[in-house]
């Protein structure tokens, strides 16, 4: 009890969680751990099972790329109050990148087999973390079609 | 020439200086430090540009890099893109330039006095901020915030590493900076510079903010300031055309209806917001 208690306490201090609904939250809480990951340390590989997400309490996430016979490159990061991990939404659940703590990071991770069982069950719950999600991923396409662009050059001034 | 003749001058005779500094920032940009040929001094006001002429190769627009506080050097930054600029960068220690200006209008800084102050710049953006940066800084109990959000393609083109380290470091001005991508060993941020808008801590009602970079980079910057909440008219821009006369006579820099020598190259937002979404102007 004090355990859910301490990630309902958690949960509470992450955005993703801001205009919740607090039965919400304790469903979501029924799904979730505490983790931490000491600095070099992988959350996740690309190809592994996305089973999870997590909401970054604290601390720097690299997403990473990697490419035979290249060194990983990362293509973006992720830090306190980020949301990290949306494979598991979109079949075939495999993840497509690593994810590698880039200093001491705190996490509250979600077992989404767990979750969505509960989203299946409860659309509301179902619609409220979905459209948590939506800008996660938005953001993410947006960003990748900057990266695209090339925004510092070799236009004016780049 | 003194600061009262330099006023006076002709805005179109070229006033040789010479190179007294050479340093190289990245694989493609220098920096210059130039002093008037003769003796003197240089007053400019932060954002405003000077045409440089190298013998034999022609003139170009260049920003001024240097600190206002400092007219006994002039300081410009320079990317070499093409037969100026390659010109330009391989001149030597002990040799001279000519010098016009200095031209256009300034960034805001003063009347930016009361208020936070977000700088958000793009790669060799940074240069034409950097006087603004300096002067923010010599009066940084005159602001809220002092805000610096900076975004280059990788860690390696990051312009003035050592300057926004120190900046960094101080108790009163928040400094990101963001890279697109970046190998091992890179402990910063990785994502688009628009990503560094959300969470800066700045009051939206009450920021005014300076933008520079290449233009595609400063259209999504200022979309998401404005997604911050700040008014298109408490944002300002620098924009670049190519230039001949640099003073109003030549209608090569045009760009809508302003000119850019004269009428920019700072201007504020909400009175070229239609020309910047215009394409091809
Ligand atoms: C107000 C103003 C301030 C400027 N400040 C600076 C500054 O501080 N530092 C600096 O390095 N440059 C600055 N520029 C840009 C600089 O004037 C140009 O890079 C220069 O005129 C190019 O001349 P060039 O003969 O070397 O190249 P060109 O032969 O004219 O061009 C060579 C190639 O470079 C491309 N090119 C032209 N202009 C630019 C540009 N602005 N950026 C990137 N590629 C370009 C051309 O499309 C062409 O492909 C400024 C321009 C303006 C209008
Ligand atoms: S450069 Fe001649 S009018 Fe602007």
């Amino acid at each position: 009890m004090v355990q859910v208690d301490n990630l309902g306490r958690i949960l509470e201090e992450h955005p993703f969680a801001e205009g919740l609904e607090p039965a919400l939250k304790e469903l979501m809480i029924g799904c979730a751990a505490n983790e931490r990951f000491e600095a070099g340390q992988f959350l996740f590989r690309e190809g592994g099972d996305a089973k999870k997400f997590y909401l970054v309490r604290s601390g720097v996430v690299a997403v990473e790329v990697h490419a035979p016979g290249r060194q990983a490159l990362t293509v973006e990061t992720v830090d306190d109050g980020g949301v990290l991990g949306w494979s598991w939404l979109v079949a075939p659940h495999k993840w497509t990148f690593d994810a590698r703590a880039q200093t001491l990071v705190r996490a509250l991770s979600f077992d989404t087999t767990c979750l969505m069982r509960k989203m299946d069950s409860d659309p509301i719950l179902g619609y409220q973390v979905l459209k948590r999600f939506v800008p996660v991923m938005a953001h993410r396409l947006h960003a990748a079609r900057m990266q695209m662009f090339d925004l510092y050059g070799p236009g004016k001034k780049g | 020439m003194n600061v009262a003749m330099q006023q006076l001058a002709d805005p179109m005779d070229i006033r040789p200086f010479r190179i007294e500094k050479i340093r190289k920032e990245l694989a493609d940009t220098f920096t210059m430090e130039l002093v008037p040929e003769g003796g003197g001094s240089f007053a400019f006001k932060p954002g405003q540009f000077n045409m440089l002429y190298t013998f034999g190769a022609g003139e170009v627009p260049i920003s001024i890099s240097g600190d206002p506080a400092d007219p006994s050097k002039l300081v410009h930054t320079i990317r070499r893109v093409g037969a100026i600029t390659q010109a330009i960068g391989n001149l030597s220690e002990g040799m001279a330039v000519g010098v016009r200006g200095p031209f256009g209008t300034p960034w805001p800084v003063e009347e930016a006095f009361g208020s936070d102050l977000v700088i958000l710049a793009g790669g060799l953006g940074l240069a034409p901020l950097r006087p603004a940066i300096y002067m923010a800084l010599a009066n940084r109990h005159r602001f809220g915030k002092v805000v610096l959000l900076y975004g280059s393609r990788s860690p390696a083109e990051i312009l003035f590493p050592k300057e926004l380290e120190k900046w960094r470091g101080r108790f009163d001005t928040k400094v990101r900076v963001t890279v697109d991508r970046a190998e091992p060993g890179w402990g910063g941020h990785v994502g688009v510079v628009t990503k560094l808008v959300t969470g800066a801590g700045f009051d939206p009602m009450h920021t005014v903010a300076f933008v520079c970079g290449p233009e595609i980079m400063m259209r999504y910057g200022i979309q998401a300031l404005e997604q911050a909440g700040i008014d298109s008219s408490s944002i300002y821009v620098s924009m670049e055309r190519n230039m001949k006369c640099g003073i109003g006579l030549c209608g090569h820099c045009q760009w809508g209806a302003p000119f850019v020598c004269k009428d920019g190259p700072v201007f504020r937002f909400d009175e070229v917001a239609d020309a910047f979404k215009v394409r091809e102007l």
